[in-house]
């Protein structure tokens, strides 16, 4: 790929052509829903900017943030929901009761909301033992404890065998936006700093261990966790220099990068060297030709800082219990815009995209 | 990690790196092919390219064997496991290529049963737990996955697994080598030659790059600093004006090849009169299908199999880019009918094949500069 200079008219004119192709709206023109629109890449935001956002017409959710914002009486409240389909229901580290808390708390957390209370529907497959429902019930209420979240509203419905994976759970978590916070996806600034608050792709390394697909045995336990602490703790520190935070979950560190690269028209980059990965989840990657930035995490958030604060952010995020591991990470540039761009161990630098499908295995 | 970060070290990356700029002349430009899609793959995850001097360019090769397979061969596979009662299974990266009618991966989403596997014998596993289903392997790759297949016909007939076939699209490596070589209008300076193939076949079947074409060729590993050195050993080739076939990844590759490997393949397979590459069109001698000991494993006997063919689009110029001829962007259809979303040729099927490398990053590798 090492080029001559010289950029022929020609090439100039296709260049061109990407560029008006990849400016345009993302399109849903797929016949069916497949895996990959659910993996968090690029099928994913097809089915957001091309069916959803559309469809809803609303500013809040088109500003594409965890969680959308109603304001009453001057009050700022945070809202947002997901759904929880994890097989199996319970992996090292952790159980769906616990993503179910745990993801949607961090989805407030990250959009600068103190998490108060939280709805929890339960779709159960006729068959489930009440054993493995009675375990996941108290799951879900210590973990909202330890969340210091309530559990208000509730639905269950049960569905015949075959139409559910056990159990899906899907709660919606309201939030009271911290006057701390200042947070857009579209405010990062050359120079500003990225900061990652942990080891990454335990959580997505687990449960396809916990599958047993790979005969792999190795000791990762997921890294299921509130983020509210780390939220809280970088707010104190650095408050109107935080530009923005995201939770990397499904799609990896990497699908937030380059969403919020698009978002904010910037480029990134990335020092490889300097990402935490657990050795495990390394040789596991390794193994399964998988590129740990695209795995995902249950409690990991990426900080974009200010460059003068980014100092003073770090100490504050390894001071909080689960967070020793932080590390700055790369640093946001200006072009080439809308790309994300990793300085690699080896010493060369390359483009981590945005996914196109699930992360597929190579065969070699 | 313990054996493998060795042969990753950055400072040892440097030293090549100085090396190659001092064997390069600087007015000339070398233009050099690696083979196998798993160096397409070092070289973009280790940012190889990034070390080279302005003057050496590496051209992707036709070694990435999920993207050659053409479009009719995907709508067959399709085809069978739309049929009652089948279970297909195949390797993740072939769910994604695109056959006229859409990928394995939507085929799955429309009701079939497809399933990943990571080695045949997976696939034989599945076909012993569902007796009551017809399991059937779509077996790919060069000679790097053969032996395997071949292993797992052995056992599925040791065994007497009654539900189990495989459709065979494997390839060799050889003839679509001498395809490009054959070309008058190739530009290429020497080659990379492919480490996972050379296991099993060894560095012999490549003596005729050098002696009938004239052409050096270093057999390389999959790290970076394995692909660095081999570049060296080409380069210093040139340099001297010599040109053989090196090996590089001799802690892998005997020169004669796995004897045991070869002569299972032998055993199950025969050569088919000619296969179709996409992009590549019919290549004589290239494809391998079950021979007639193991006729009854064979899926497109055991099945109807529709076995249209699809041409290529007139307009894919994927031959001239592998061969060095063009670049991407000179493509007739590049950018406009063929995309990575809907990709025409093998160069655009495979997210690391020249023209998607390009389609996605040519503006970084254009400019190289982050600023």
């Amino acid at each position: 790929m090492s080029n001559p200079a010289t950029v022929s008219e020609r090439e100039q004119k296709i260049l061109g052509i990407i560029e008006t192709a990849r400016g345009k709206r993302a399109k849903f023109r797929d016949s069916h829903i497949t895996m990959a629109h659910g993996a968090g890449g690029k099928a994913t935001q097809t089915l957001i900017e091309g069916l959803f956002v559309p469809a809803f017409a609303s500013a809040t959710l088109g500003a594409m943030a965890d969680a959308g914002t109603v304001e009453i009486d001057g009050i700022e409240l945070a809202l947002t929901t997901d759904s929880y389909v994890v097989k199996p229901l319970r992996f090292p580290g952790g159980s769906i009761g616990e993503l179910a808390v745990n993801g949607t708390v961090n989805d407030l957390a990250v959009s600068g909301a103190r998490p108060l209370a939280l709805s929890l529907s339960l779709v159960l497959e006729e068959g489930l033992s009440a054993e493995d429902l009675r375990a996941e019930v108290q799951a879900i209420a210590d973990t909202a404890r330890a969340a210091g979240v309530e559990i208000i509203a509730g639905d269950t419905k049960v569905v015949e065998r075959g139409h559910a994976d056990g159990m899906y759970v899907c709660t919606t978590g309201i939030g009271r936006r911290d006057p701390r916070a200042t947070l857009s996806p579209s405010a990062l600034a050359p120079g500003d700093r990225i900061l990652l608050s942990g080891s990454i792709g335990e959580h997505g390394t687990a449960i396809m261990l916990a599958r047993n697909e790979f005969e792999l045995d190795a000791s990762i336990e997921s890294d299921t966790c509130s983020l509210w602490p780390a939220v809280d703790a970088l707010l104190d520190a650095v408050g109107p220099d935080l530009r923005c935070l995201r939770d990397a979950t499904r799609g990896g560190v990497a699908s937030v990068l380059n969403e919020l690269a698009r978002a904010s028209s910037v480029a990134m980059i990335v020092r490889e060297g300097d990402v935490p990965v657990h050795p495990a989840v390394a040789g596991a990657a390794e193994i399964l030709g998988i590129d740990p930035m695209y795995v995902a995490n249950e409690g990991k958030l990426v900080a974009f800082v200010a460059p003068e604060s980014a100092e003073q952010a770090l100490r504050a995020l390894r001071n909080v219990n689960g967070c020793e591991q932080a590390a700055e990470i790369g640093e946001v540039r200006t072009t080439p815009s809308g790309m994300v761009l990793v300085q690699t161990s080896f010493g060369g630098r390359r483009v981590m995209d945005q996914l196109v499908g699930d992360p597929l295995p190579r065969i070699c | 990690m313990k054996f493998v970060d060795e042969f990753r070290d950055p400072e040892l990356g440097r030293a090549l790196s100085g090396e190659i700029l001092s064997l390069v002349e600087p007015g000339r430009h070398y233009k050099l092919m690696e083979v196998c899609g798993g160096h397409t793959h070092s070289i973009y995850k280790y940012g190889v390219d990034d070390l080279l001097p302005a003057n050496v360019e590496l051209v992707h090769g036709p070694g990435c064997p999920v993207c050659v397979i053409p479009m009719g061969r995907v709508d067959d596979g399709i085809a069978l496991a739309h049929e009652d009662g089948v279970i297909f299974t195949c390797f993740g990266d072939m769910m994604r290529v695109p056959g006229s009618q859409g990928s394995l991966l939507e085929a799955k989403a429309a009701g079939a049963d497809i399933r990943m596997v990571y080695s045949p014998l997976d696939a034989l596993r599945i076909a012993k737990q569902n007796p009551d289903r017809e399991v059937i392997f779509f077996a790919i790759g060069f000679e790097t996955t053969a032996p395997s297949t071949a292993l797992t016909l052995k056992r599925a007939r040791a065994e007497a697994v009654p539900n189990f076939s495989v459709m065979c699209s494997h390839v060799t490596i050889v003839p679509p080598l001498r395809a490009l070589l054959e070309s008058p209008d190739l530009r290429l300076d020497g080659f990379i030659g492919p480490g996972h193939v050379s296991t099993v076949v060894g560095a012999r079947p490549f003596e005729f790059i050098p002696a009938d074409y004239g052409k050096p060729i270093a057999i390389a590993g999959f790290e970076p600093l394995d692909i660095l050195q081999a570049i060296v050993m080409i380069l210093r080739q040139l340099a001297d004006g010599r040109c053989e076939v090196e090996n590089q990844y001799t802690r892998v590759v005997p020169y004669e090849g796995n004897l045991r490997a070869l002569e299972v393949m032998a055993e199950v397979f025969e050569l088919r009169p000619h296969f179709e590459w996409r992009g590549l069109g019919f290549i004589s001698h290239s494809g391998l299908r079950l021979s007639e000991a193991y006729a009854d494993l064979d899926a497109e006997r055991r099945f109807d199999v529709p076995g249209v063919r699809v041409a290529d689009p007139k307009a894919c110029q994927c031959g001239e880019v592998l061969k060095g001829v063009i670049k991407p962007w000179e493509c007739k259809v590049f950018g406009t009918a063929c995309t990575p979303e809907r990709p025409i040729g093998t160069c655009m099927v495979s997210s690391e094949g020249a023209c998607a490398a390009y389609y996605n990053y040519g503006r970084f590798a254009r400019e190289r500069e982050v600023v």
